[in-house]
């Protein structure tokens, strides 16, 4: 009955429309018709077999009926459950899934992670010097970025947060463009505009680095989109803290990506903290991939101190995302070691107890020791001249960028817009009149001619 | 934050079609005010409540442009989907996306777009704007030719910070090693009888303060086109602004390929000697009324200035014209507090202070949200500017 009454409806709806339209352009009519005729054959259709009588009709949804009142229940307790490839001694724990990689492949893992480590201790230490304005270190998360960085291609897009310097250095970012974009002289690729850690290479696809959290994420959906379009076997992957993840622009994100079949990995560091914030203060459902079901995004949460569980995880998500156009949600379950920046003491809002269970107990770079150790690819004597060796090629590369000279105050103006428009050249000539009289007051000396 | 209007405009789409076959000639209804007729049920018992006021604008159609080949009449919704057209057309990366443009547009400026050129091209995205502005970007970031649609200028600022720290700044913050330049908004704009709040905004100024992005907003069928084209052609992302109310009020004969009309350039409409005039979108219209108004009533001589380009704007031009009437008016439907007209005003008073012969006068809209009833006592109509210009001569 209620079938029939629906029925009506819409050959009224439909009659009504026909006879308001008298007057339109044939073309219209037409049209206006032609969708009318679809949707009431839609609604016959649906009445017309029986045994749909009893199914749901509504179209957000495909699902049954049920006669009791019952809510889901979200499961927190038993959540998302974390694979791993090797235990916290390096021991391949299902043979199954041992991605079997080389010699070679597993010493350059070890060597850029320590690397970025190496890095990281001297950049911070030269902040708290003062020598370069800001810092922010990877550790802890080192196996995520390499991981991860392993499995793609390199022309694949990478858009990234700010703690995945990591993936920049498995792409073989020479140290001397580190140094030169933290330092901001002359030979940063990014003229010395941005703060430090905030970088970018064009000729590496890794997309430059902004403050404002989460913004990268929708974009990352458009640049997969535009490269799906290129169909050049190209996939997008963009990764954000689990703060980062409660913007708005994440949610915008992962919908976009889904409902615009983007061959995109969303790769989440859930690190435990946002600055002081802990995560039982940022979400309350099981983290961030059970998020993604609910955008109908295939979703995946792995043990991110283990370096080869990440990898399997991207490179099979990489494999379907480019060849079934779909996105893909990785969570790497990890822990940040060091403080969220240098502007931050940590301490301030968590025990130093904690801290050293990760940094001793549960560390990526250790495990991976651990792995090559077991196999005898990797000595005591190996680990001290790699120490010594690398600590000498950041050094190297952080005392050159020190003594060179911040790029010329004209590239102040320019790349506002693509051209030089006639206010901004206004403004910049005023600069250089007004500096030609108060020089003295300007640090002109350390900046490039 | 979109969702109120798309229920306003869904309604749209019914009563659209029973009054499109009237309100085609410049001043009357737009299909906008149909739709508020409709949703009334007993509006034909009502009408006198329900009478809208008369148009505040009486287009006046261009010259017929002859320098671009043959031309076809057109009103604005439609010389915006040829520009959209020429895109897709000579640009394979070209996409245009929004909400509700697959089937043509809440306002039509997109209909047959998606069946010539194909569902990966035109398509309907989620209800999120910050989501298409990032998805814009990205998409221009990658090379492609991203086209994006905001349904009102009104909901545009959730994705403001797309806009401000990411699209403008793109270029800039990399050095130059990225760009998002491929990447143009539009948006409809402006009042339209019985907006209110949310169907009327003018948001031109909070985003002229931005560095980076450029705001351009046309007066007609034939400028929309040919600077929505420049807009998509231009190197850096643009925001384009559509006046709403123009949509099917403006119509004139309209090339039919191709062509561009320069960023950041301002146009003098019509010579004068006396005082200056300077406005864009709809208000253009306005003010070539008051201009006719101020030479038969006062012997007035006005120089008409349509500005066009908000960011960057054509300082040179209207220096040039004030220094020669030493009078400026400026005019807009925004509030006048932080408008845009505040920036001419003071730059004009900076360089053209020895040949200013009376104050700048700015007729704005009041420091209000924009109003559902009192639209008529809102707008800076004809007789509001009239009434500046009466001053000015008098000062």
């Amino acid at each position: 009955m209620a079938a029939v009454r629906s029925m009506n409806t819409m050959y009224g709806v439909c009659f009504h429309a026909a006879r308001q339209t008298t007057g339109l352009k044939a073309s219209r009519l037409l049209q206006h018709i032609q969708q009318r005729a679809f949707r009431v054959a839609a609604v016959r259709r649906q009445h017309l077999d029986d045994s749909t009588l009893e199914k749901p009709q509504f179209p957000g949804a495909s699902a049954e009926f049920v006669d009791e009142l019952e809510f889901i229940q979200p499961n927190v307790i038993s959540g998302i459950p974390v694979y791993r490839v090797m235990d916290r001694q390096g021991n391949i724990i299902n043979p199954s899934q041992d991605p079997q990689l080389s010699k070679e492949t597993v010493l350059n893992f070890y060597q850029k992670m320590t690397m970025l480590n190496t890095m990281d201790r001297i950049l911070y230490e030269s902040q708290r010097q003062g020598r370069i304005s800001f810092y922010m270190t990877n550790y802890g998360e080192e196996g995520t970025h390499i991981g991860s960085a392993a499995a793609l291609d390199p022309s694949d897009m990478v858009f990234g947060q700010y703690r995945e310097a990591g993936v920049l250095m498995y792409r073989g970012f020479p140290l001397e463009m580190f140094m030169a974009q933290c330092y901001a002289n002359a030979d940063d690729l990014g003229k010395g505009r941005q703060m430090p850690v905030h970088y970018g290479s064009k000729d590496l696809n890794f997309v430059t680095i902004s403050s404002p959290l989460a913004t990268q994420i929708p974009q990352a959906a458009g640049a997969a989109y535009a490269i799906k379009r290129e169909n050049m076997n190209r996939a997008v992957i963009c990764y954000f803290g689990e703060g980062a993840a409660s913007e708005g622009d994440a949610h915008a994100g992962f919908n976009f990506s889904a409902t615009l079949e983007c061959p995109l990995i969303f790769f989440c560091r859930n690190n435990g903290y946002a600055i002081s914030t802990p995560t039982n203060e940022q979400y309350r459902g099981d983290g961030i991939a059970a998020r993604g079901p609910g955008y109908g995004m295939l979703s995946i949460r792995v043990d991110g101190n283990d370096v080869f569980a990440v990898y399997n995880a991207t490179k099979e998500a990489r494999r379907r995302a480019v060849a079934e156009n779909q996105p893909f949600l990785i969570e790497a379950m990890t822990y940040r070691i060091g403080h969220h920046s240098t502007s931050d003491d940590s301490s301030a809002y968590r025990s130093v107890d904690e801290v050293n269970y990760w940094d001793k107990q549960d560390h990526p770079i250790s495990r991976l020791r651990h792995y090559m150790t077991t196999r005898s690819w990797w000595s005591e004597d190996d680990e001290r001249s790699w120490r010594k060796e690398s600590r000498k090629m950041v050094m190297e590369a952080f005392e050159g960028a020190e003594r060179r000279l911040k790029p010329n105050p004209e590239l102040m103006f320019t790349d506002v817009y693509q051209e030089m428009t006639p206010n901004l050249n206004k403004q910049k000539e005023s600069m250089w009149r007004h500096l030609q009289q108060y020089k003295e007051h300007y640090p002109l000396d350390l900046y490039d001619k | 934050m979109a969702a109120a209007a798309r229920f306003f405009v869904r309604g749209a789409q019914h009563s659209k079609l029973s009054l499109s076959g009237v309100g085609t000639g410049p001043g009357t209804h737009s299909s906008f005010a149909a739709t508020v007729l409709k949703l009334s049920p007993s509006s034909n018992s009502r009408t006198k409540t329900q009478r809208r006021h008369a148009a505040h604008f009486a287009f006046q159609p261009d010259p017929e442009p002859t320098q671009y080949g043959p031309t076809q009449k057109m009103n604005l919704f439609q010389s915006v989907t040829s520009a959209l057209d020429n895109t897709l057309a000579n640009d394979p990366t070209a996409v245009i996306f929004g909400e509700d443009v697959a089937f043509g547009g809440v306002f039509r400026c997109t209909v047959g777009l998606r069946d010539k050129y194909g569902k990966d091209r035109v398509f309907n995205t989620p209800l999120c704007e910050q989501g298409i502005v990032g998805f814009g970007i990205g998409a221009a970031v990658a090379g492609a030719t991203a086209i994006a649609e905001i349904q009102f200028a009104d909901y545009i600022y959730p994705a403001f910070d797309q806009i401000v720290n990411e699209a403008a700044k793109y270029r800039y913050r990399s050095g130059n090693l990225f760009d998002c330049g491929n990447l143009t908004i539009r948006a409809p704009w402006g009042c339209v009888g019985h907006g209110s709040l949310y169907h009327s905004q003018s948001p031109e100024a909070f985003f002229a303060h931005c560095p980076g992005i450029k705001v351009v907003i046309p007066r007609s069928p034939v400028q929309a086109k040919g600077l929505l084209l420049a807009c998509v052609a231009d190197p850096n992302p643009c925001i384009f602004f559509e006046p709403k109310i123009l949509y099917r009020a403006a119509v004139e004969q309209v090339p039919v390929e191709p062509y561009t009309i320069p960023l950041s350039q301002a146009e003098v409409l019509q010579e004068g000697s006396d005082v200056t005039l300077v406005a864009w979108g709809t208000q253009i219209h306005v003010m070539r009324e008051v201009a006719n108004m101020a030479q038969e009533k006062l012997g007035v001589s006005c120089e008409l200035i349509d500005l066009q380009t908000i960011l960057p704007w054509d300082e040179e031009t209207v220096v040039k014209s004030v220094v020669k009437t030493g009078r400026l008016l400026i005019s807009h439907e925004a509030p006048i507090t932080g408008g845009f007209a505040a920036e001419i005003s003071s730059t004009v008073q900076e360089q053209c202070f020895l040949n200013l012969e009376a104050p700048i006068s700015r007729v704005c809209g009041y420091d209000t949200p924009f109003p559902h009833i009192f639209e008529p006592f809102y707008i800076p109509d004809k007789w509001k500017c009239f009434e500046a210009i009466k001053k000015m001569i008098n000062y």
